[in-house]
């Protein structure tokens, strides 16, 4: 199996709790993992991306190529489509509703929707709302992003599960039972959606 | 074996602590922090107490783990590329000294530029000091290599530069990690003089130093590191440095390659594989990451035509390797990708909302568009963001601590005003030298210490000016009545204006210093009194 996801987003919006979840899932199950990720200048409300690659046998470079990734996972809609060079053909979007606007050109919503919309394979989703409602706190969006795109990742569904038990483990049961429950609500979502 | 989830930084960081180190010397820069912030988080370190505080600047950490050197233990200094150009004094006269305990500097490089001023490519200071260099090519060789360094530094007698670049830095695998080694006795130098550069000691140093070129190009052709892979088709060669390596490999992921390559990751280069390759092939191709280096040297002595890579345009002369670059240079059809759409529009990096540079910054424009524009002189940190809309406030960044001194030669030319704006750890870096010429000439400049008491950009880190900037000004020189503090806050925006106007207009030195602590450290700093509270509780 092998696995390569672009994650995106917009600094400080927490792609690299998803990593971090996803990489302790690979590693912890004998799996192959590289993990790219952008610090410094770019985090302060800049666009941000981490390259995701999980695979069985020996990864060599830290970078996807064009055209290389399976699936793009955004936590913001804008930012699914600067990736789009990157997609395989038949590669899912999955990507969050909810607009992260620093910008004054910010494209119009229905505009960029549509885009999306006319994508092959994506799943749009608000994360925010189902973590706020679903899950009973707004932060907890992360995993519901992680949940919906884990029909499209190849490794089991359990290993991710586990990767969040492993990740939250010392902040307590409270934490991890939340954090897992997004996980749920967000592949509920995508298998309904997809 | 267990693996450990590492960044390419950290497993450096894991591999110094494993090789005994006493200490980690080092000013924060990006793609380089994280090394020695593991090393503050380490249980083990902070077991055996290993240095790990933050110096004030690259020279000064550089040279203080010299000073650890010479007292036979082992340091490890760490900085960005363009940490190593205010390292550069002690660096290139450390290969004249040598090592006595083991001396690795670790520099990162960052290609394409993604949170630096230049691409400066660190292996050509490797060659330029004449000491050996590592070129890791992933985050497993990275921790292996930084322990290796250790061992070659105390065998050669030199000190070791371990280069990185972004991607290597910031990019986590899982890591396998030895045994951890005990640290160094205490024990001088066995030359008493080997550490006095006089004139006639350094002659003698610096012959000993040309002498162990062989040893250094010895080690290179024995490394583990530096491997020959015979191939069938001897239509090409391909020398891969560094992570060229893994892009390289990248697109033979589904088959063996089928081209002869030398893989590097030790430098000076091992001249027998090159020699083999060049004999054995038509053409070479050199993937490095960042100038062509290796390139420009065998085009030098190999007498060989076809020699292709960056030079020739075969790869971009800038930024950093990627596969499909090399997929390129490869010969293989390129991909023809989907494009982003137009409507995704950039979005570049900004100051957070609530930041104090920005209050800065609103009153300064105020104030100093009466003028006209083109007279604020910046530097570098979060508020280099200012050079971007909606502020526009700022027309120079060049490098740590220049905005005093080129707003001081600026005003020398005749220019009125001239404003300084740099942020306190920036200022005890490199600043407070150009204060001083300053004062001394009573230069007419205003000086914006803009105080967030953190360096922020990379992450927040404890600041070397803390608590000390008013004391330290008055030390230089400055008159008391000029150094004005005030709270960047809007409600004080007319203050704020009416303060820079009056320094503005005063014909000497003044330093004006709005703080308010970075939001982002206040945040960090009230989730962790939080927790705090939260486990006292209990």
């Amino acid at each position: 199996m092998k696995t390569d996801i672009i994650l995106a987003g917009v600094g400080g919006q927490g792609i690299l709790s998803i990593a971090a979840a996803l990489g302790k899932a690979a590693l912890d199950n004998n799996l192959n993992m590289k993990q790219a990720e952008t610090h410094g200048m770019s985090q302060r409300g800049g666009d941000v991306q981490s390259f995701m690659r999980i695979s069985d046998e020996e990864i060599f470079s830290d970078l996807i190529p064009k055209k290389g990734a399976d699936l793009i996972l955004s936590v913001e809609p804008m930012e699914c489509l600067r990736y789009l060079p990157y997609l395989k053909e038949g590669g899912y979007v999955v990507t969050n509703k909810t607009p992260f606007i620093n910008i004054p050109n910010y494209p119009e919503i229905e505009e960029l929707e549509a885009s999306i919309k006319a994508l092959p394979n994506y799943v749009l989703i608000d994360a925010d709302k189902i973590a706020k409602e679903e899950v009973g706190n707004g932060r907890a969006f992360n995993f519901v992003m992680l949940g919906a795109a884990s029909p499209f990742i190849d490794i089991p569904f359990e290993y991710l599960e586990d990767g969040i038990r492993a990740l939250f483990l010392k902040k307590g049961e409270d934490i991890v039972n939340m954090n897992i429950k997004a996980l749920h609500a967000g592949r509920k979502f995508a298998e309904d959606n997809k | 074996m267990q693996k450990h989830l590492l960044l390419g930084v950290e497993a450096i960081a894991q591999g110094a602590i494993d090789a005994g180190i006493s200490g980690v010397y080092a000013y924060p820069g990006t793609p380089s922090t994280e090394i020695t912030e593991y090393i503050q988080e380490s249980k083990i370190a902070n077991k055996r107490d290993i240095h790990r505080r933050w110096a004030a600047n690259e020279k000064t950490a550089m040279e203080s783990a010299l000073g650890m050197s010479y007292a036979g233990k082992r340091s490890l200094v760490c900085m960005k590329h363009v940490g190593l150009n205010v390292a550069a004094d002690c660096f290139m006269n450390s290969a004249v000294t040598g090592s006595n305990g083991g001396i690795v500097v670790t520099v990162a490089d960052d290609p394409s530029m993604h949170s630096s001023q230049n691409e400066q490519d660190s292996r050509v200071y490797g060659k330029f000091a004449q000491i050996p260099v590592l070129e890791p090519s992933n985050q497993q060789e990275a921790y292996e290599c930084a322990k290796y360094a250790f061992e070659l530094s105390e065998t050669l007698g030199t000190p070791v530069l371990m280069r990185i670049t972004t991607r290597l830095a910031h990019s986590r695998a899982g890591v396998e990690v030895g045994e951890a080694k005990l640290e160094n006795e205490l024990h001088l130098p066995s030359n008493p003089k080997q550490f006095i550069l006089l004139p006639a000691i350094a002659r003698k140093q610096y012959r000993l130093l040309l002498n162990k070129q062989e040893k250094f190009e010895e080690a290179s052709e024995n490394t583990g590191f530096n491997k020959y892979f015979e191939g069938k088709d001897k239509s090409l060669g391909i020398i891969a440095c560094g992570i060229g390596y893994n892009y390289l490999m990248e697109n033979f992921s589904s088959e063996e390659c089928p081209y002869s390559v030398v893989k590097v990751s030790q430098y000076p280069l091992p001249r027998k594989m090159i020699n083999k390759l060049a004999e054995e092939c038509d053409k070479l191709l050199v993937l490095e990451e960042g100038y062509p280096v290796i390139e420009e040297f065998i085009k030098g002595y190999l007498e060989k035509e076809n020699i292709i890579g960056r030079l020739d345009g075969t790869l971009s002369r800038d930024g950093e390797l990627n596969p499909d670059m090399v997929r390129a240079a490869l010969g293989f059809s390129c991909h023809t990708d989907a494009p982003t759409p137009e409507l995704v529009a950039p979005r570049p990096p900004a100051l957070c909302e609530g930041c104090s540079h920005r209050d800065v910054y609103t009153a300064l424009n105020e104030v100093i568009n009466t003028y006209g524009k083109g007279r604020v002189f910046s530097d570098i940190g979060c508020y280099t963001l200012g050079a971007l809309p909606p502020y526009e406030s700022i027309y120079t960044t060049v490098d740590m601590g220049a905005s005093i001194t080129m707003a001081k030669g600026a005003t020398d030319a005749g220019l009125f005003p001239s404003v300084s704006v740099i942020g306190d750890s920036t200022f005890t870096h490199s600043g407070m030298t150009g204060l001083l010429d300053a004062v001394n000439e009573k230069t007419p400049i205003t000086v914006i210490i803009s105080d967030n008491e953190s360096i922020s950009m990379t992450g927040g880190q404890e600041s070397s000016a803390k608590g000390r900037i008013e004391s330290i000004c008055e030390g230089l020189g400055v008159e008391k009545d000029h150094i004005r503090v005030l709270m960047p806050v809007p409600k004080n925006h007319d203050e704020l204006c009416a303060v820079i106007k009056e320094e503005v207009e005063y014909k000497g030195v003044s330093v004006i210093i709005p703080r308010r602590v970075c939001i982002q450290k206040a945040a960090r700093d009230a989730k962790k009194a939080r927790v705090a509270r939260a486990k006292a509780g209990k």
